[in-house]
């Protein structure tokens, strides 16, 4: 690691104030992706502002939204009473991330922000548009059997690491966000760039702004969600695919679905193409399909993970399976 | 998107209830933070680089070598040891953080020398080899009991999984956790 200012941050206010002046300054919380990438040279902050003494860890409802904090830890949060009952798929994807060490760590709003796994990005002597624009991608024609398969640019293919955001992005959650310029709430599907020419550019957020917390509305039908994960071992592994699935189903038919993709998108990814087929179609395996092929649609394999584009449809299915079973 | 002024964004973080806990340690920014550490109920007084994980002011200061460094980024487990209670790797935080934390090691598990039970059942059940592992294994089984996740042979197994053991005592070792909560 290289040398840093440590600074435990006592307000909120406080603690933006800190990063704001300093542009080489992170806010730290669990810690458990931050030090990671500081002992692999990856992240080498001036700075690092620990923001864990802030009250920013409670889980209630609120109203028609779940309100998570951004320092509730994964395992409190996949094992909260309300979030069990009201979104399934938000606790089985939390319960399926790392390990028990580091979901009893890692805070909800760090797990946002958490960095690829791609092994271009954490290798230093590797060329890696995210990690050092401009200096290409190690990836596209390298080692890609993890990289996404949709979201891509020929500046980068890294893969979103991230299980809970799969659901979250399908629910609409809410990133709350304080800073410099105030605060403001952002849908999670608009809080994620495409890597486009910019793959180091991963969030809307600007430098200084805090993640305080979630807003997850409510769906009717959230009680009836899933999420499958498809991984090399059946424990403690990044996602080759993954689904989270939420449908209203009434006599047979498909009144509403929630949809999105984890492990193939460079950003979590929501087919909204899919979700339209699916309203008013029966629930059936020829429906199913349909629906998958539709969310794969533009998906591109760079050689190594081509099968993704497979994996990926049979994984949206067998979750949609599951739920309307 | 709503914007409010700053003065709106510290009410609205210091207003939902819990009060922020008395400045403790550095609030102002330090390379060398000084900072007391309680560690299987004793209190030391550390001045370390900022840098130093958790792990390493265990081992090399406080001379708790208990613990064990294997891959030092947060996949192998073996530096697992309780904060407040919960299991963590010691590798992946910084020592700093932990101020007014209650830290407990693989020292802390026995009273004296009378044994855990879970270290007397990993004995009777050979859930060891070369033993490197076991210390975090062992916190990270008292850790998952105190999770009351404890129930049976695949749920142990599943929360298990962030301890790795290169000897492959698994079965063993599932049978030990399961021997101690009487469920075998």
């Amino acid at each position: 690691m290289n040398p840093f200012r440590y600074e435990r941050a006592q307000s909120g206010a406080a603690a933006i104030a800190a990063a704001q002046h300093d542009g080489d300054a992170r806010f730290v919380a669990g810690g458990t992706n931050i030090l990671d990438l500081m002992k692999i040279h990856v992240e080498a902050p001036s700075l690092l502002v620990d923001i864990n003494r802030l009250p920013l860890s409670k889980i209630e409802l609120r109203g028609d939204s779940v309100h998570i904090g951004a320092l509730a830890r994964l395992n409190d949060v996949a094992a909260h009473p309300v979030v069990r009952q009201a979104f399934p798929m938000v606790a089985i994807a939390l319960e399926q991330s790392a390990s028990p060490q580091l979901r009893n760590m890692a805070s909800m709003g760090g797990n946002l922000l958490q960095r690829t796994r791609c092994a271009y990005f954490r290798d230093v002597a590797a060329p890696c548009n995210k990690r050092a624009p401009g200096s290409g991608c190690g990836a596209i024609g390298g080692e890609n059997r993890m990289e996404a398969i949709l979201g891509t640019s020929e500046r980068c293919i890294a893969t979103h690491a991230s299980d809970v955001a799969v659901p979250l992005v399908a629910l609409d959650a809410v990133v709350n966000v304080a800073g410099p310029q105030g605060s403001r709430s952002i849908v999670l599907s608009d809080f994620y760039r495409l890597p486009g020419a910019t793959p180091h550019l991963e969030t809307v957020l600007v430098h200084g702004e805090l993640i305080t917390g979630l807003s997850v509305p409510v769906l009717p039908f959230g009680a009836r969600s899933t999420y499958l994960k498809v991984r090399d071992r059946a424990q403690y592994e990044f996602a080759l695919g993954s689904a989270a699935v939420a449908l209203d189903i009434e006599g047979g038919t498909i009144r509403q679905a929630r949809l999105a993709l984890g492990g193939v998108g460079t950003v979590p990814w929501r087919p909204r193409a899919a979700e339209h087929d699916l309203t008013g179609a029966p629930a059936t395996r020829t429906a199913f399909e349909g629906a998958a092929e539709a969310a794969l649609t533009g998906a591109r394999g760079y050689g190594m993970n081509d099968f993704k584009i497979a994996l990926a449809k049979r994984t949206l299915v067998r979750a949609l399976e599951m739920v309307a079973a | 998107m709503a914007r409010t002024s700053l003065s709106a964004v510290a009410l609205q973080l210091s207003g939902s209830g819990a009060a922020v806990s008395e400045p403790a340690g550095p609030a102002s920014a330090t390379a060398t933070p000084t900072f007391v550490l309680d560690v299987n109920g004793r209190e030391h007084q550390l001045t370390v680089d900022a840098r130093v994980t958790l792990l390493d002011a265990l081992r090399d200061r406080l001379g708790l070598t208990g613990t064990k460094k294997g891959c030092d980024q947060g996949t192998c487990g073996a530096c697992t040891v309780l904060v407040n209670g919960r299991r963590i790797d010691s590798c992946l935080t910084l020592a700093v953080m932990h101020e007014g934390d209650r830290v407990t090691t693989i020292e802390g598990l026995a009273s004296g020398e009378q044994l855990h039970p879970i270290q007397a059942a990993f004995i009777k059940n050979d859930a060891f080899q070369c033993g490197y592992c076991t210390p975090g294994q062992l916190m990270s089984a008292v850790g998952m009991v105190n999770e009351g996740h404890a129930i049976d042979r695949n749920t142990v197994r599943e929360q298990m999984s962030g301890n790795i053991c290169r000897c492959g005592c698994y079965p063993h070792i599932v049978d030990a956790v399961l021997d101690w909560k009487g469920r075998s």
